[in-house]
């Protein structure tokens, strides 16, 4: 058996090696609409031309979604949606694509973040982001993911300070998260005017690739984001396409998606 | 003398686990919170509205019918006889001089029983503000008097129906709310919860109640007191009055958190008494939650005690030991809110019902000073629903 690659580089190479205008990443919440069905759906993702995954593990608490996600998880923990399930669909999808799991802190602190960081690695996760963890409080997870090869992709916002974009940047792994604008997940019509400016403020800080979310969901915003980013991130209108259609409307989603960005 | 700090941590609880984009807006409140305090032209401001339309000082009354029951000198801080009914006021008129400081021309709060709402909704009128409040569909229910003041304020009620319906859900709907106008808005969060600076910011404008109440027991009875109980939810009244007595060593500091159905059921609101450490609402402090780091469901017949998590300062002040926290269920403290009416001619909030509760079921003599941090008027429908 091989050891898999470390999961820093396993994130590089996706983003070096993508053979489009930026990496597509779109994400699922692990556990919905059931355990298999998040699987299939990663499946269904990757085989329709997804670069990375992002996989929500579910919170009781999501402060940093909207209505779709944070619905998508209540729906998921009601069903019975458990931490070692979402790292079992993991340790699957990581077969097929890098995956970068989306936890809030309290879980990862209720576990620990060295045991955190070692689960997760065993089970194949590529990354971390913990979109409640702002840099500020982020170093003793760093140092846990640093020591298992797992990056811990930070999130710079739009309302961050130049200082703050800096010391994110320079400590980022992975990649850089960059928030597109401010608010919670979930789908807007109109992409921020601000977007430009915030990706270049990011790039300008690091040389990790960077990846904007929040608020994308159709192929020509998509197509919009890679026009500035390394990355587009696609959640609430993928996680509503698992509740609405299963896996065959999110690898439909997912195919139109990586078409706009070919 | 040299200003108290503004502590991000106490001990290692606290924190700011935030998304990134309110840490900036932390930082501001935090540069404009010690920018204020040290401004006469602010301190001034508030102290005067405190006292000319707030109604401060509140009296302390020596509650001598009730101290047949209790033992002993029992001392009651009036908050409920604070303009609008209780503490919340203090909190709410400071933080909304600090958002027309700020520029923030809207304000958002969450509330529970209603008290923190009403409190942040006649400030906002006071200051020609915009007021939303997020309240929790259960709690719209059983506070209904509260949510009709809300609106006669010129404040928009928006119910919150995920979850329990509960003050957890309000409080996450406004730090959504905050997360997306963030620029144009100032949170007053109402208790001394959330991340950092607000557990240390709340408290620093509660502890003029407590330092009130330790001047007002010198003067009455000579001397500081033996104990001094408060009632628990986020602390916001329990921080007020503990933080000036801490440094009386002899001064005993009970905290009464609800114990609900129990506390060998899942059906409590004692964080403090009986839960772990964990992340909720920006800070890590001491949160109910199941072993995966699921925040749990809290319950207690008072609503502003009906939150699964309590300030951080309360988690630090338990494990060095100088404040002891205790939990008194459902029933103790509706029969404590019988007791205060017929003994007192106080209808008392159930919230601090619960404080009165521990100190009949825990007669000593000496001197005892209890904050009755509101009054018990919007719990009428629901006590005599019963």
């Amino acid at each position: 058996m091989t050891v898999a690659a470390a999961g820093v580089e396993r994130i590089a190479s996706a983003f070096a090696s993508h053979g489009k205008r930026a990496a597509l990443m779109p994400y699922l919440m692990g556990g919905f609409p059931s355990m298999d069905g998040s699987l299939a759906a990663g499946r269904a993702a990757a085989d329709a031309g997804a670069d990375l995954v992002e996989l929500g593990v579910p919170f009781s608490d999501p402060l940093a979604d909207g209505p779709v996600i944070h619905e998508a998880g209540t729906r998921a923990l009601a069903a019975g949606a458990t931490l070692h399930g979402v790292l079992r669909t993991c340790e699957e999808l990581s077969a097929h694509l890098p995956v970068v799991l989306m936890v809030y802190a309290n879980v990862v602190m209720a576990a620990g973040e060295d045991a955190f960081a070692l689960r997760a690695a065993a089970a194949g996760a590529a990354g971390l982001i913990v979109p409640d963890l702002p840099h500020d409080e982020a170093g003793g997870l760093r140092a846990a993911c640093d020591s298992e090869g797992l990056a811990l992709v930070p999130l710079a916002a739009p309302t961050s300070t130049d200082q703050r974009v800096m010391e994110i940047g320079a400590d980022a792994r992975g990649f850089v998260y960059a928030v597109s604008l401010t608010g919670t997940t979930g789908e807007r019509a109109e992409l921020p005017p601000a977007l430009a400016d915030t990706v270049a403020r990011v790039r300008a800080s690091t040389a990790a690739p960077v990846a904007v979310g929040f608020g994308i969901s159709t192929g020509a915003q998509a197509r919009r984001v890679a026009d500035v980013a390394d990355g587009v991130i696609v959640g609430t209108r993928v996680v509503r396409a698992a509740g609405e259609g299963g896996p065959d409307a999110v690898g439909e989603l997912v195919g139109e998606l990586a078409q706009a960005l070919s | 003398m040299r200003a108290p700090p503004l502590e991000r941590r106490f001990g290692a609880y606290g924190g700011r686990y935030v998304p990134e984009t309110l840490v900036p807006a932390l930082d501001e409140l935090e540069r404009e919170w010690l920018a204020a305090r040290a401004d006469p032209s602010f301190t001034e401001e508030l102290a005067s509205l405190l006292r000319d339309y707030a109604g401060r000082p509140t009296p302390l009354y020596r509650a001598r019918r009730l101290a047949e029951r209790t033992g002993g000198e029992l001392y009651l801080k009036r908050e409920d006889l604070l303009h609008t009914g209780s503490h919340k006021l203090n909190n709410a008129l400071g933080q909304a001089l600090l958002a027309r400081r700020m520029d923030k021309p809207r304000v958002i709060a969450e509330t529970g029983a209603g008290q923190h709402g009403v409190a942040a909704a006649t400030a906002c009128a006071l200051l020609g503000l915009e007021c939303i409040v997020y309240m929790g569909g259960e709690d719209i229910r059983r506070q209904r008097p509260n949510v009709q003041r809300m609106e006669l304020l010129g404040a928009e009620v928006r119910p919150v129906e995920a979850g329990a319906r509960t003050l957890k859900e309000a409080v996450s709907a406004a730090i959504r709310d905050w997360v997306t106008n963030v620029e144009s808005t100032h949170y007053i969060i109402g208790s001394a919860v959330g991340p950092a600076p607000y557990p240390a910011l709340v408290r620093d404008l509660q502890r003029t109640l407590g330092d009130e109440a330790r001047a007002q027991v010198l003067e009455a009875a000579g001397r500081l007191p033996d104990r001094v109980v408060a009632c628990v939810g986020g602390g916001s009244n329990a921080i007020g009055t503990f933080i000036p007595f801490a440094g009386d060593s002899d001064v005993e500091l009970i905290g009464v958190e609800a114990a609900g159905h129990g506390l060998h059921t899942t059906r409590h609101s004692a964080p403090l008494t009986t839960g772990g450490h964990g992340v909720l609402h920006g800070a890590l402090s001491a949160v109910l939650q199941d072993e995966e780091g699921q925040i749990l469901e809290a319950h207690s017949v008072s609503a502003g005690l009906d939150y699964p998590g309590a300030g951080p300062e309360h988690a630090h002040l338990r494990d060095t030991g100088r404040v002891r926290y205790v939990a008194v269920s459902d029933e103790e403290a509706l029969a404590a809110f019988h007791t205060v009416s017929e003994l007192e001619g106080i209808v008392p909030a159930l919230e601090p019902a619960h404080a009165i509760a521990w100190v009949l079921a825990n007669p000593a003599p000496g001197v005892c000073v209890l904050t009755l941090s509101g009054r018990g008027d919007k719990d009428l429908a629901e006590v005599l629903g019963r």
